[in-house]
């Protein structure tokens, strides 16, 4: 997967989020272009939910720009999100409903027209191997089958952008081989622009084309993984981070069970459990 | 990584993708799209478990057959109409269906705990479409629950009184104080947020509301200062509504009164949509 000349399909200008005195995300910048799968990099509760939120038009930025496929955030909400893809970590789709009747359901509340909606739909469906599970409630689905439907459900409106926040936390390592498989065989067939966010070093370093590592609300490095390695004279992407940070990956997860930020509040811990037990 | 022949076309960053023809409709048409399928996607869950359904219709029951005909011979209580389960058939149907859109706010706050309502926030939808959606997801089941109180009290030879424009009245209202309710409960759920809490606060809010109307004994019995909270309950306007299209009083209620219910009901719908468009579903993030 490389990158392609162009305007971006995603930028970020001096992007500011606070919530009262907590400044969640402090002056970040970076800029993916079409077709690029662009990982964001950093431990729970660095920021890297709360700008997703922000590109995806969830959350209102307190300072500085971004667009979305050409389409402001703040002032061209509507467009952003007709131009969209969005995953959040916590499983998305309704267990009382098939597979199929998601499928269905998304493909009506993204606005795919009603002639369109069978072609999309099949095609998803092949796209993420759905076949099999169809009929069956998705509550019943295992992790890694919910996933695929998650994002066979974001690809129906045919999104310039698609975000997925942690796709495969929870995942076992097959599942987890087989989301990528599919995400990368998506970038290459459709051309289309991918955000993720991760706190899996090795994941991040094998799929994305660049990364941007997030720390405390801020950019601290990015670059293509190479790159970031030969930079910083490793083979490991732990080491970038201890670099560029000043402390390992691990203590910086340790450092969010006391810490209050957006990210890191008892409800969101919940919801990362439920998910986590969701998915198996 | 593998390529897969059937991965679909994605739009171009500049020209907006795939949403860019769904914009070009108006916003009414999407809104209206948008609560259908959500109305739509209620119905298919309903259909998947018909055990809700039923385990639901068990309360209306009960207060129908065991407290109906405990005061069955109290006259005072039936306000004049001869059977006093037909008396509170519409209160019992009205307060059935208020249980139901009360607890809709906790669903939706279950649907932010698991990032269904991220993901619906993010999609096209305007916020008024999502609440309505999600109150015609409560009137579906409140439709489906009073279709079948009403098959039991034909059975059971209740006597209301079955007329077309009567029984459409009363599933028309019925929507209408449903809807209202389920917003209502929307925005108590962008107030209150935690699950528990809600429990609490909902159980607050839907037995006073129940009592002090019009559900199970007329107006005219009770003392000053509960008549007076009973007057600016919606809950009391929608089942005297309720009741003048469903069963025969006597005396017979002045023309045009039941216009005044659809129009009080209808009021506080407009006002709780309104207030739950503003406040939910952004607050509830």
């Amino acid at each position: 997967m490389s990158a392609s000349a162009g305007a971006p399909a995603v930028l970020v200008d001096d992007l500011v989020v606070r919530f009262g005195e907590l400044e969640a995300v402090g002056g970040v910048s970076f800029a993916v272009a079409p077709g690029e799968v662009f990982g964001l990099l950093g431990p729970n509760g660095a920021g890297k939910t709360t700008t997703i939120r922000v590109l995806t038009t969830l959350l209102a930025p307190t300072e500085g720009r971004a667009l979305v496929a050409g389409h402001d955030v703040r002032s061209d909400s509507l467009a952003v999100r007709a131009s969209i893809g969005y995953i959040p970590q916590a499983i998305s789709v309704d267990g009382a409903l098939t597979a199929y009747e998601n499928l269905d359901f998304y493909a009506r509340v993204t606005g795919v027209r009603r002639g369109d909606r069978r072609e999309r739909i099949e095609q998803a469906i092949e796209t993420m191997e759905l076949q099999p599970m169809l009929d069956r409630l998705a509550r019943t689905l295992s992790g890694g089958m919910l996933r695929r439907l998650e994002i066979a459900t974001a690809l129906l409106n045919r999104p310039a952008v698609l975000f997925l926040d942690e796709p495969t936390v929870g995942l076992d390592p097959t599942a987890r081989r087989m989301v990528w498989e599919r995400l990368g065989a998506l970038v290459e067939q459709a051309g289309t622009t991918i955000l993720v966010t991760t706190h899996m070093m090795e994941e991040a370093e094998r799929h994305c084309d660049r990364l941007g590592i997030i720390d405390h609300g801020r950019l601290v490095e990015q670059g293509e993984p190479a790159e970031l390695l030969e930079r910083h004279d490793t083979d490991s992407l732990e080491e970038v981070f201890a670099a560029v940070t000043g402390r390992p990956i691990a203590a910086a997860e340790g450092e969010k069970d006391t810490d209050d930020d957006e990210e890191g509040r008892l409800s969101d811990v919940r919801a990362q459990r439920r998910t986590a037990r969701r998915l198996g | 990584m593998s390529a897969h022949s059937a991965a679909p076309p994605a739009a171009s960053a500049d020209r907006g993708a795939g949403g860019q023809p769904y914009l070009s409709t108006g916003p009414l048409q999407r809104m209206a799209a948008g609560t259908l399928a959500m109305a739509q996607a209620e119905m298919r869950k309903l259909r998947h478990d018909h055990l809700d359904i039923i385990t639901r219709s068990v309360q209306p029951l009960l207060w129908l057959f065991i407290f109906g005909t405990a005061l069955s011979r109290n006259r005072t209580l039936s306000s004049g109409t001869l059977d006093y389960r037909a008396y509170i058939a519409p209160g019992v149907m009205a307060q059935a269906a208020m249980f139901i859109a009360i607890f809709y706010g906790l669903s939706v706050i279950w649907e932010r705990d698991v990032g269904q309502l991220q993901r619906l926030l993010a999609t096209p939808l305007s916020r008024s479409s999502i609440v309505l959606g999600k109150a015609a997801g409560a009137c579906v089941r409140a439709l489906v629950q009073a279709v079948l109180l009403l098959a039991v009290l034909a059975v059971a030879g209740i006597g209301v009184r079955w007329t077309f424009t009567g029984v459409l009245g009363t599933l028309a209202m019925l929507i209408l104080g449903t809807a209202a309710f389920a917003c209502m409960s929307m925005l108590l759920a962008a107030v209150i947020k935690e699950r528990e809490r809600f429990m609490g606060v909902g159980q607050l809010i839907m037995m006073p509301l129940f009592f002090a109307s019009s559900a199970l004994y007329p107006l005219a019995i009770m003392p000053g200062w509960l008549r007076a909270i009973a007057r600016v309950n919606p809950l009391t306007y929608e089942v005297q509504g309720l009741r003048q299209m469903l069963v025969e009083l006597n005396p017979a209620p002045p023309s045009g009164v039941v216009w005044l219910d659809f129009l009080v009901v209808g009021s506080f719908f407009a006002v709780m949509l309104i207030a739950a468009t503003r406040a939910y579903p952004k607050a509830i993030l």
